[in-house]
């Protein structure tokens, strides 16, 4: 009788479909990129290829600034594969207007160092070579 | 005007509730839906509408032997059985079905024969929500609570109070999974799940169902129960991912259905004289009490911290003890309509005295879906 050890619970990682592999290449490449409507001229996300408020399909891909402020969180304490707990499980809002789930690197996952509305900027984190996830530090750290 | 034309019969609970080990969830929506309909007098031959989510109504049409000539399978989360009586009361209305029979069962601790959490990778929350460390919903429900809180000044303590005050209810029902009292500092003192939420603020997780017989008020008369009018009700979704409600202090689902469910019943939130909000966390009932118009914007923890909730209060609220004491098997929207039944007919274990009016409310789906039903002793 063979033993078949467990399988080891593997991190969460994205599958892009056609409609968002755009933000995908944006991550690995660097940038945060999003779609904007150009007869509302609104920024909006998660990805689709038509403006969900007017309906327009003419809509463009534009990079982001990056910058945007810490809008909620949770700090989770138990195991999830991939994390160390307690970890952050933010959501900012983007300068541009949307807001995006994320996690908070850079700083001390407390109550007293995640302080809402505090500034923070965009940068990536490498998961394998086809998916990089963006992820919110302090404003002006480069990190 | 509402006709008002559509009555609950039959309602009850699984046999036993919390650990039920010994049946898979398609055993409890059929303990459950026999028990309804024992509660009405009726057999499954005599159904010709269902409505059920997280099974398929087939597998429930099989399970039971129901051959219907109506079937509802809206699966929005834990709310859809408020859903369902919408649907239900209009497919009656309009004829389609004379008896509807409404199931849930869940083995949400025990794990028989039920289904997992989780997203697809290629969908929108596995793409853009997943891949940051959420774990269910105790890493997402609860991910708008600090927003409200910086936004109106609720302290951690008037969170707590929502757990305190539920337990005080619970105390009194003898099927309510934890009874012993708490107060707001062993609340502030159990372990943190996700901050800034505690286990005492979180659900339950529990084996459990519950099911509906409705028919039209002109059948109703018939029954042995007093029957229980559906004065009004209300649905809405949102989006199915947290990080994109359109403001963290506040469900458009909620308000949207709320106000239907009152506009239908043609009455206001100062009629109700008892009052169930799903609470899968504890911040539901705070959002719940303001989307529905009970309380001003930004006061509802004020007005439980008052007990005005409480035994006793101007406004009982969860009264069975809610899905952080009495049970949540994953879905709770039953065990709200559940409770509801039970104090229009005036068979709940902690009575309010001179219900009318009971309102039960219900979210789906993280912050996803809402749907709100307003029901009577009194035809109106």
């Amino acid at each position: 009788m063979s033993t078949t050890p467990p399988r080891e619970p593997r991190r969460a990682r994205p599958v892009p479909t056609p409609e968002t592999q755009f933000h995908w290449d944006g991550a690995r490449a660097g940038e945060l990129r999003l779609q904007r409507c150009r007869p509302c001229q609104r920024a909006y996300f998660p990805p689709r290829p038509f403006c969900p408020r007017c309906a327009s399909r003419d809509v463009e891909i534009v990079r982001a600034s990056g910058r945007a402020t810490l809008y909620s969180y949770v700090i989770h304490h138990r195991p999830v594969p991939g994390f160390t707990a307690p970890y952050a499980i933010a959501v900012v809002a983007l300068e541009e207007g949307p807001r995006m789930m994320t996690s908070l690197v850079g700083l001390p996952q407390t109550p007293e160092a995640l302080v809402l509305d505090m500034p923070l900027e965009v940068s990536f984190q490498k998961l394998d070579d086809e998916i990089s996830l963006p992820v919110f530090g302090p404003a002006g750290s480069g990190s | 005007m509402r006709r008002r034309a559509v009555a609950i019969v039959g309602a009850a609970e699984t046999t036993a509730l919390g650990v039920i080990p010994h049946l898979s969830q398609i055993g409890l929506h059929a303990d459950a839906a026999l028990n309804a309909l024992a509660d009405c007098g009726l057999a499954p031959s005599d159904v010709d509408g269902i409505a059920t989510a997280g099974e398929s109504p087939t597998a429930i049409a099989l399970a039971l032997g129901i051959t219907p000539t109506w079937v509802d399978g809206t699966a929005v989360g834990g709310c859809s059985f408020m859903l369902h009586v919408r649907h239900a009361a209009a497919a009656i209305e309009a004829g389609l079905c004379k008896t509807v029979l409404i199931t849930h069962g869940q083995s949400g601790r025990s794990r028989v024969g039920a289904g997992g959490f989780g997203f697809a990778p290629s969908s929108l929350q596995g793409q853009f929500e997943a891949p940051y460390g959420i774990a269910g919903p105790p890493s997402l429900f609860t991910i708008p609570c600090l927003r409200y809180m910086k936004d109106f000044g609720l302290t951690h303590e008037q969170l707590a109070m929502v757990a305190v005050v539920q337990r005080e209810w619970a105390a009194k029902n003898p099927r309510a999974m934890h009874r012993d009292p708490i107060g707001v500092e062993d609340v502030l003192a159990s372990r943190v799940i996700a901050w800034p939420f505690h286990l005492l603020e979180c659900c339950l997780v529990t084996d459990g169902g519950g099911a509906l017989v409705l028919v039209s008020a002109e059948r109703a008369r018939d029954f042995r129960e007093k029957p229980v009018f559906v004065l009004g009700t209300g649905e809405s979704v949102e989006t199915p991912m947290v990080s994109q409600m359109e403001d963290f202090t506040t469900s458009r689902a909620f308000r949207v259905s709320g106000r239907m469910a009152f506009a239908e019943a043609g009455i206001g939130p100062r009629e109700v004289d008892h009052l169930m909000i799903y609470d899968a966390f504890a911040h539901l009932p705070i959002y719940g009490l303001e989307d529905l118009g009970f309380v001003p914007r930004g006061e509802a923890g004020r007005y439980i911290w008052d007990r005005n909730t409480a035994p006793g209060g101007e406004l009982p609220l969860n009264t069975n003890g809610g899905g952080l004491s009495y049970t949540h098997t994953g879905m709770y929207g039953m065990f709200a309509l559940q409770e509801s039944v039970r104090q229009l007919r005036g068979r709940a274990a902690a009575q309010v005295p001179d219900v009318h009016v009971s309102v039960a409310h219900g979210v789906g789906g993280m912050f996803a879906a809402a749907g709100t039903v307003i029901l009577s002793n009194e035809p109106g």
